[in-house]
């Protein structure tokens, strides 16, 4: 018998378990109560100030004036502010304050549904905090993400935060109003869009003017034969 | 910065593993982490030493292997690495690339455990 000291030799064990699962159960969960009730559902991400609401508030606006049934839930950090301005659409709005955290998760898309009846809306949007890093990690349980860009913060920003670009599924250009005011470089911008996510559709819209909303419209399944604006 | 629930995810995952399998201390937390996942390695192990402060787990390392981004070449037919981050197309034959196999992982792969 040899008198080496006994070591106790760690041993590896697999465990292969997503950390977000929780998240991600929720979020098909979701995905599958909204498809039985018949609503489509759009989440939206970007910086603060890019022009989140007021998108939103033009987008509900005009589904609401062609008798659609939108509704929006909207994350900011502490105030109640953009949820006062998107219920001047008449839509059914809800904030869900989100105190220090960064991002919305799907229990909190759950728990502001509560008193909510799917069955009677066409289409949810989700108007996430203002972040392009945090959102996206966490599936919310929409169909459709939309990340947004102004004109007014440059044509680079897809480049500084690929990884919400690459998680999205459309691109929104906001405030093409100011484009030749900050001479925005459109060429710029969309090589820098198609370098990180290669096929994404681009946008172009103005909330102001109402330029691109139409057309962003009737990309929304069941609208495609949306009348143009006259 | 949102490590630290990511942090808490990671907690809860291992205090899971330990109680099955009972009387077991954890050496180590091995983590693979894609660069897609939205997740920042040193950002997750300063939230890691907050989340697991004062738990059986303060003194865990974390060991984070960091999954590069594959995809799948339509022209190459073939899995094939990006140029970069900020450019996704396939390395060999410049084809943009759509199809993401790998580089969204953000999972607790294994435990490193002392009997």
């Amino acid at each position: 018998m040899s008198a080496q000291p006994q070591i106790a030799t760690p041993r590896i064990v697999e465990v292969r378990q997503n950390i977000l699962k929780r998240n991600d159960e929720l979020a098909r969960e979701l995905r599958r109560r909204f498809q039985a009730a018949g609503v489509f559902v759009v989440s939206l991400v970007s910086s603060p100030g890019s022009g989140k609401t007021a998108f939103l508030e033009k987008t509900l606006t005009l589904l609401k004036q062609r008798q659609y049934r939108p509704a929006a839930l909207v994350g900011d950090l502490a105030t109640d502010n953009d949820a006062a301005r998107l219920a001047r659409s008449q839509a059914p709005v809800k904030q869900i304050t989100t105190g220090t955290l960064c991002h919305l998760e799907a229990a909190m898309v759950e728990k502001a549904l509560e008193d909510w009846n799917l069955e009677e809306l066409d289409f949810l949007f989700i108007e996430n905090v203002g972040n392009l890093v945090c959102p996206a990690s966490y599936d919310l349980g929409e169909n459709l993400r939309l990340v947004l860009l102004s004109v007014t913060e440059g044509e680079d920003k897809p480049l500084k935060y690929p990884t919400i670009f690459n998680s999205s599924d459309v691109a929104v250009v906001t405030k093409v109003d100011l484009a030749d005011a900050v001479e925005f470089d459109w060429n710029a911008a969309h090589a820098n869009i198609q370098a990180v996510r290669p096929g994404m559709a681009v946008l172009p819209v103005s909330a102001k003017t109402g330029q691109g909303m139409v057309a962003w419209l009737a990309s929304l399944p069941g609208l495609a034969a949306l009348e143009p604006a006259k | 910065m949102h490590e630290l629930s990511i942090a808490l995810g990671i907690l809860e995952i291992t205090e899971e593993e330990v109680e099955r399998r009972g009387g077991v201390h954890v050496d180590a937390i091995h983590l693979r982490l894609g660069p897609l996942s939205g997740v920042v390695a040193d950002a997750l192990q300063s939230a890691w030493q907050l989340a697991s402060e004062q738990t059986e787990f303060e003194r865990s390392r974390l060991v984070i292997e960091e999954v590069p981004i594959a995809v799948f070449c339509s022209k190459c037919q073939a899995e094939r690495a990006v140029q970069s981050i900020q450019q996704f197309c396939c390395v060999e034959c410049d084809t943009p690339a759509t199809e993401v196999v790998r580089g969204r992982e953000l999972l607790v792969s294994a435990l490193e455990l002392a009997e």
